[in-house]
């Protein structure tokens, strides 16, 4: 890199065509990568979706009825839910409670760190503990929810000690309550960040704007500091409802493996080696959460933002 | 509008240890212009904070009219402040910015629109309504601020540097425009700005701060024929600070008159010193004079007039006595010396 931006600014001037060569070999490293690992793995996916399976084999064909066998009587059963629509109203219902719960931590915690902390070796130090669920793995993390939240774990010891309950809770584990809290626990940092990133970014002279114009605390929040991280807020949901949607581990383990979502779906599928179907629920799932994606960003033009 | 007095009885700022306003007392008559002059760090930001409400005072009290606001949050205080960098909403038209103060006090919408659109064409930016604050210059994001901080009807009218981020040649056009809309609608302004010839140019008040004080507070003619402390001589500029035996003495540059230097002018008062320099500038010529006493003075400077100087030059070299009438010497509060101060080019954005 170093020595090379002279040459190249010489170039652009001289032979166009030869500095945009350059620049497809800067970018030629990653984009193999992306292609080898992402976009060829989509596209096999996508055409094995079409293939035909039986018990004994798969075949490469082109034929809608794994498509048909995810929505088999979906239609017809309304307005009682199929399978398939049930689970991704479960998964929704997850992604979405989950989204709340990380939107307004994540929220409170950036507004913090970015208002009230005032130095920057504080921030940086409250910013590195938001940091520490990351220090593990995900199963240890996981699995460290069970002697604090089992039905003779800590809180429920604790509860009962001081009387609060007569019998131990049963849904603090193993339960809806239980997945959400997992997905805050680990998830609540992407929310986080990317707020944060944009609160950096509000001049402080317009709260003192807003306050001189009469605003209340209320009012300034809602009126200048919401609008203007409107950004930040749809890059962290973007992160938190794409992988909610596709998690299978966490509803998996924290759900004690009672809950349906629709990765678990796929992955049972694939146990079974029933990769055509398998293939055909990823793609629907793959075109649910675009066009989540694309709904988010048809709020804000992140593209300006980043 | 009508405009209203600020006064401020023994105000003090402290951060921590650190003194930022000492003790100042200060009354800004109603429907004034006053400008706090003075360079950075010398307290007069922090001051105008105090009056706005954004910065509380440690001590003292402070008065806009007959209330004592010092408890009050900006916005009861009838104060509006127009910010240093504008402070526009970026993500609201031009329109909404201005109708933003009175929105959080719950005006209806079509009101807040008209009185909005009036505030813009009173700056002249009726045509940028619809625009986004970065879609404008930064003269036409200044007067969208004046609007913004007009359409709350304040009696006082606070500005931070207004000026600051202009180009020299707007500067000098949205100085003018400041003065009309204060002559117009008569409200008191309040304008902070370390330059001496904004200072001149603008206001009733002077009030020039050094170190958390006020060195002085005159109308400008007064502050330039007769600066009451060595800071404020140098700092207007135009003026040479002299120690002599009764104590310091400043006398403006124009009224310096040299002579040749006789050896037997004992006995008359003024100061021999060799030429420095010799600058023609138009209708004068600027010269620099090295006192032979350095005592009295590291340099002095002196504009003759031309015609003057043409009748009797000096070159580089000479040595030549420099004189002054009496009522041209201002002795000076606290005698203090030039190497004292920070030189003006230091100041100087």
């Amino acid at each position: 890199m170093d020595g090379g931006g002279a040459p190249v600014m010489v170039d652009a001037v001289r032979a166009a065509p030869r500095r945009s060569w350059g620049a497809y070999w800067q970018a030629a490293p990653f984009a193999i990568v992306f292609l080898l690992f992402f976009i060829v793995p989509l596209c096999l996916t996508v055409a094995v979706s079409f293939w035909h399976y039986d018990e004994y084999s798969l075949q490469p064909a082109f034929t809608l009825e794994n498509y048909e066998e995810v929505f088999d009587g979906c239609i017809a059963k309304l307005p009682s839910l199929c399978v398939t629509f049930a689970t991704y109203l479960s998964t929704l219902r997850f992604a979405l409670m989950a989204w709340v719960c990380t939107l307004v931590l994540g929220f409170g915690i950036a507004y913090f760190l970015a208002f009230h902390v005032r130095t920057v070796p504080m921030q940086m130090a409250l910013f590195l503990i938001c940091t520490v669920p990351f220090w593990t793995s995900n199963i240890i993390r996981m699995v460290a929810w069970v002697p604090l939240l089992g039905r003779n774990g800590l809180v429920n010891q604790g509860l009962q000690a001081v009387g609060a309950t007569s019998a131990p809770l049963d849904w603090l584990l193993y339960s809806e309550f239980s997945v959400v809290l997992a997905f805050v626990h680990l998830y609540t940092l992407f929310m986080m960040v990317p707020i944060f990133n944009s609160m950096a970014r509000i001049d402080r002279s317009l709260i003192e704007a807003a306050r001189d114009a009469g605003a209340s605390g209320w009012q300034t929040l809602w009126s200048v500091v919401i609008p203007l991280c409107k950004p930040g807020i749809v890059i962290g949901s973007i992160f938190v409802l794409t992988i909610v949607m596709g998690d299978f581990v966490t509803v998996g383990i924290m759900g004690g493996q009672q809950i349906a979502s629709i990765g678990k779906v796929i992955q049972v599928q694939m146990s079974y080696l029933q990769f055509p179907i398998a293939a055909a629920n990823a793609v629907v799932l793959l075109g649910i959460v675009l066009l989540m994606i694309w709904a988010l960003t048809r709020l804000v033009d992140i593209r300006r933002e980043l | 509008m009508r405009g209203a007095s600020v006064e401020l009885i023994q105000v003090s700022k402290r951060y921590g240890a650190a003194l930022a306003v000492d003790a100042i007392d200060l009354k800004v008559p109603e429907g004034s212009y006053c400008c706090l002059l003075g360079p950075s760090g010398c307290g007069k930001t922090t001051t105008l904070r105090m009056i706005a409400g954004h910065e509380t005072a440690s001590d003292g009290n402070i008065l806009i009219g007959p209330r004592e606001v010092g408890h009050l949050p900006p916005a009861a205080r009838g104060t509006a402040m127009m910010f240093q960098s504008y402070a526009l909403f970026p993500h609201l038209d031009c329109l909404d910015n201005v109708a933003f103060g009175p929105r959080m006090r719950g005006v209806d919408r079509a009101t807040r629109r008209r009185r909005a659109m009036e505030m813009l064409s009173l700056v002249r930016m009726e045509g940028f309504a619809g625009r986004l604050p970065a879609q404008l210059s930064g003269g036409q994001q200044q007067r969208v601020a004046l609007a913004r901080a007009l359409v709350t009807e304040p009696s006082v009218l606070l500005l931070d540097e207004p000026l600051s981020a202009l180009d020299p040649f707007l500067r000098v056009q949205v100085r003018a425009e400041l003065k009309r809309l204060q002559t117009e609608l008569g409200i008191t302004f309040i304008h902070v700005t370390h330059s001496q010839e904004e200072a001149m140019a603008l206001s009733d008040l002077v009030v020039v701060m050094n170190g958390g004080r006020i060195e002085q507070a005159a109308p400008p003619r007064e502050v330039f024929s007769r600066p009451e402390t060595g800071f404020v001589a140098r700092f207007i500029g135009g003026h040479n600070v002299i120690a002599m035996p009764g104590g310091s003495l400043a006398v403006r540059v124009d009224r310096m008159r040299l002579s040749p230097r006789l050896v037997d002018a004992a006995g008359e008062g003024g100061l021999p010193a060799r030429v420095e320099t010799v600058e023609y500038q138009g209708s004068f010529v600027q010269l620099r004079l090295a006192p032979l006493d350095t005592a009295r003075a590291t340099e002095v400077f002196a504009a003759v007039p031309d015609d003057v100087f043409a009748a009797q030059p000096f070159a580089v070299g000479d040595v030549v006595t420099a004189r002054w009438a009496e009522g041209e010497a201002h002795p000076l509060r606290d005698g203090q010396l030039p190497a004292d101060v920070p030189a003006l080019e230091e100041i100087a954005p």
